[in-house]
């Protein structure tokens, strides 16, 4: 990344309102793919409408148990069921309600998001294959060649309270996968051992890395920036150590970076040793 | 009905001592059974939780190495559905049900007797090892989740083997405790109750033990290819020789998702007897909750795969999954719809009971309602397998399973005991329950959504804040249930005097005996008119 643009964009980043409350945060980390915007969009509906739901029907509750009380005098009254076909409407108005919500208002969406998420080839610019191992990702790029694998750094001693935490713990790794801004990726995964599953919480993707079978997703990322998750399948002891780190740079530093790769992948096989790509000055997803 | 009248006459020999419990083929012994067994239950499943969150109170690894932490929450999961959740329930409905029938004790009480004295073999088997491991004999418990993902349990050490033995025998265990509650309902309720008229608490269990006896043989057929899969050379779920390990995910999910029901359906069934209690008030909309409870159990056994959005299921199954799903929020809807309107209009008061049975509607109600966003296909991956989904299915499964059986044993303690509990210990634990909760789940659902995956035993620092509240809630809500047993113990020792018909509005043929019950309960059938 050029200087002007890396500091503008960590100044943009810096000073984004979301960047300060983030350790209180209580939603999804931005949203930087279209099936992320929209799990978003449909998260925040959902949570309007239950919410709605929840404080309605238990507003009625709480007033009744106000209202109804033996200490206020109130007699019960004898009703048990719909007397009149009125009343019969107006008891059913509540469960028409609901199946317009479950089929119409998030049914139909569903159905469209559904035919997205599973759509991984229309206009796919690329491929890249996702291997989970207990306990590291492998990440290969079969068109171009290049092949490695993602292990966490953070130290033993951060984890063992024998050293001050770093900013990434458990969030850091040697070698991030890196992806060009604006294409849309083609993800295969799979795994060598158990399942494994590969979640970017701002790319709104997860899918499991089953052994012995090929699974698939996708993710086109609309901006620049360094991208964290974790594995979120239960896979043995190092589970929670297994993180994911994603570099989405703009073309021309993607392109300068599969170059370097090729060339040093062809210099030397064993490219763990490679210098990790550069790290955009803000962290995009980590803060929401 | 001469013969009910006699009941008495072939049974005065009663041993004494241990021999007498394990002998026993009274329900109301091995209902008390079942009940001591689930609470020993629930604070060792709670003890190991509490572990779990005390590690999880700060990043780092402070208590535990990762191998542990695995073991305690697979345990954790495994004994709270099957050594709490469901032996409890299994508890009331031995202890009540013959009451709530007019009957004089369970159809089959040898078989009851036979069902309740595996359990404590099975739950030794299931954490024998872990106390092993922890003076370092052995690999441990087992400790791929208590979902048992497949190809992880096959790797796992022999503690994988003793839960398999462990789930066949409470699944054993459970069948046969279905049997005799879906014998006892169809054969001895008393003259005159159809089974419209049948209590609720009644039809409840029906559907329960019917599920059971349709779910728990295929989780055992399961665990068995598992075992095959770990000793004798198949490849059920090996995708090297031909198997397929989503395989295991459908097995254990077509058992799993009926499960939610069968912890739920029981108390569903307990909670409408509390709130004609304490709303002086008939049961609104008796038929409709019958035939809803009906529907949930039919429609449980065709949702199982909303479990598995993630593992890559076809877009034709997904839909299918995700429409099936939502379908479930109707009937669900429809036993709310009738509860509210049961206390719409009533004369309540807010007796311990009453105060659970509420707390358990109102946190139902958010986990239900949260079900509801998992059940859209293209959005639940953001939240599966995060805390969201923990937090979710806790308010699910705890009030139902906890304050619903609360709800249900404190309203029935009179009964047992032939004393009045202590409201202001019985409230006082409401409150701290309601309080402890919250401050635990709560904050899951947050650094859920903040993207904190479950079942990892160490975070990153960003999670640290709501992970700390948490904590904190989890032992708030741990120590609430000391008072639950201590309020327990205290109404067997002694305490007011309580009537036959304990509490001013309680509706229900076991209110119409003496209180403490008789041994023996309806020595002559009540007529239904």
């Amino acid at each position: 990344m050029n200087t002007p643009k890396r500091i503008a964009f960590g100044v943009a980043a810096a000073t984004a309102p979301a960047v300060s409350m983030a350790d209180y945060s209580f939603n999804f980390p931005d949203p930087v793919t279209p099936i992320a915007h929209e799990t978003l969009h449909v998260h925040n509906l959902f949570m309007i409408v239950i919410l709605v739901i929840f404080f309605a029907v238990f507003g009625i509750m709480i007033y009744s148990m106000w209202a109804h009380r033996k200490s206020r005098g109130h007699a019960a009254a004898g009703f048990v069921a719909p007397r009149s076909g009125k009343q019969w409407f107006w008891v059913s108005v509540p469960f028409a309600a609901l199946l317009v919500i479950d089929y119409g208002v998030f049914g139909v969406p569903a159905y469209h998001a559904i035919l997205s998420y599973e759509d991984t080839r229309t206009e796919a610019d690329m491929v890249v294959k996702i291997t989970g191992n207990q306990w590291l990702w492998q990440y290969e790029y079969p068109k171009e060649g290049i092949q490695f694998s993602s292990r966490l750094t953070t130290p033993r001693a951060q984890i063992d309270n024998e050293e001050a935490k770093g900013e990434h713990y458990l969030l850091e790794v040697d070698n991030p996968l890196v992806l060009p801004v604006g294409k849309k990726i083609r993800f295969i995964t799979t795994s060598n051992d158990v399942i494994h599953s590969w979640w970017v919480p701002a790319f709104g993707v997860k899918r499991d890395a089953v052994p012995g079978f090929l699974r698939e997703f996708w993710a086109k990322v609309d901006r620049p920036g360094t991208y964290r998750g974790q594995c979120s399948e239960l896979c043995g002891k190092e589970h929670g150590f297994m993180p994911i780190v994603v570099h989405v740079l703009p073309e021309a530093e993607f392109n300068a970076w599969l170059a370097a790769q090729k060339a040093g992948s062809a210099a030397a096989p064993a490219d763990a040793s490679a210098p990790a790509p550069e790290t955009p000055a803000a962290d995009a997803q980590t803060k929401s | 009905m001469s013969d009910a009248t006699t009941i008495d006459a072939h049974d005065h020999y009663t041993p004494g001592g241990m021999l007498r419990w394990i002998s026993t083929t009274n329900h109301k012994d091995i209902g008390l059974m079942y009940l001591i067994f689930g609470i020993t239950m629930l604070v060792t499943g709670g003890l190991m939780i509490l572990g779990v969150r005390a590690e999880l109170f700060k990043p780092g690894l402070q208590l535990m190495q990762p191998e542990f932490f695995n073991q305690l929450i697979t345990l954790h999961g495994l004994i709270m559905v099957f050594g709490f959740a469901m032996p409890v329930a299994t508890g009331l409905a031995n202890y009540m049900l013959p009451m709530t029938l007019g009957a004089p004790d369970m159809a089959l009480p040898r078989l009851n007797n036979w069902g309740f004295w595996i359990l404590p073999p099975a739950a030794i088997l299931l954490v024998l090892p872990f106390f092993l491991g922890i003076f370092g004999i052995g690999p441990g418990a087992v400790d791929a989740g208590w979902t048992m993902y497949a190809p992880l349990s096959i790797q796992s050490g022999w503690g994988m083997d003793f839960a398999i033995f462990g789930i066949h025998m409470l699944g054993v265990s459970s069948i046969l405790g279905s049997i005799n509650v879906i014998v006892t309902i169809l054969n001895m309720r008393a003259p005159g109750m159809t089974l419209m008229k049948m209590p609720l608490f009644a039809h409840g269990f029906l559907v329960t033990a019917i599920l059971l006896i349709t779910v728990m043989p295929v989780l055992a057929g399961g665990v068995t290819m598992m075992l095959m899969d770990r000793h004798f050379g198949t490849h059920f779920f090996n995708a090297a020789g031909g198997g397929d390990p989503v395989l295991w995910q459908h097995i254990f999910w077509f058992m799993g998702h009926p499960e939610v029901y069968v912890l739920f359906l029981p108390i569903a069934g307990a909670i409408p007897h509390v709130l004609t209690a304490f709303t002086r008030k008939e049961t609104y909309g008796y038929r409709a909750q019958v035939y809803s409870m009906w529907a949930i159990g039919a429609l449980s056994v065709i949702v199982w795969a909303h479990h598995m959005f993630t593992s890559g299921m076809s877009t034709n199954a997904q839909l299918y999954f995700m429409y099936s799903t939502m379908l479930i929020s109707v009937p669900l809807a429809v036993l709310f719809f009738c509860w509210i309107a049961t206390l719409w209009r009533g004369s309540m008061s807010f007796e311990t009971p009453m105060l659970f049975a509420i707390g358990s509607i109102v946190l139902f109600g958010w986990g239900g309602l949260t079900g509801l966003v998992l059940a859209d296909a293209a959005a639940d991956p953001q939240y599966h397998n995060a805390y969201f989904l923990v937090a979710h299915f806790h308010y699910a499964l705890y009030p139902t399973t906890a304050l619903g059986s609360m709800a249900a044993i404190y309203f029935w303690l009179p009964k047992w005991t032939g004393h009045m509990i202590n409201e202001r210990l019985g409230k006082l634990h409401f409150w701290i329950a309601m309080i402890g909760f919250n401050l635990t789940f709560i904050p899951q659902f947050m650094v859920g959504l903040a993207g904190m995956p479950r079942r990892i035993p160490d975070y990153p620092l960003m999670f640290q804040e709501w992970n700390m509240l948490s904590s904190i809630g989890a032992f708030i809500l741990g120590a609430s249930h000391l008072i639950f047993i201590y309020n327990i113990y205290r109404a067997y020792q002694g305490g007011p005097k309580a009537e036959a018909k304990s509490w001013e509005g309680a509706q229900g043929l076991e209110w119409t005996l003496p209180s403490p019950a008789p041994y023996h309960s309806f020595g002559t059938q009540p007529v239904i008119k």
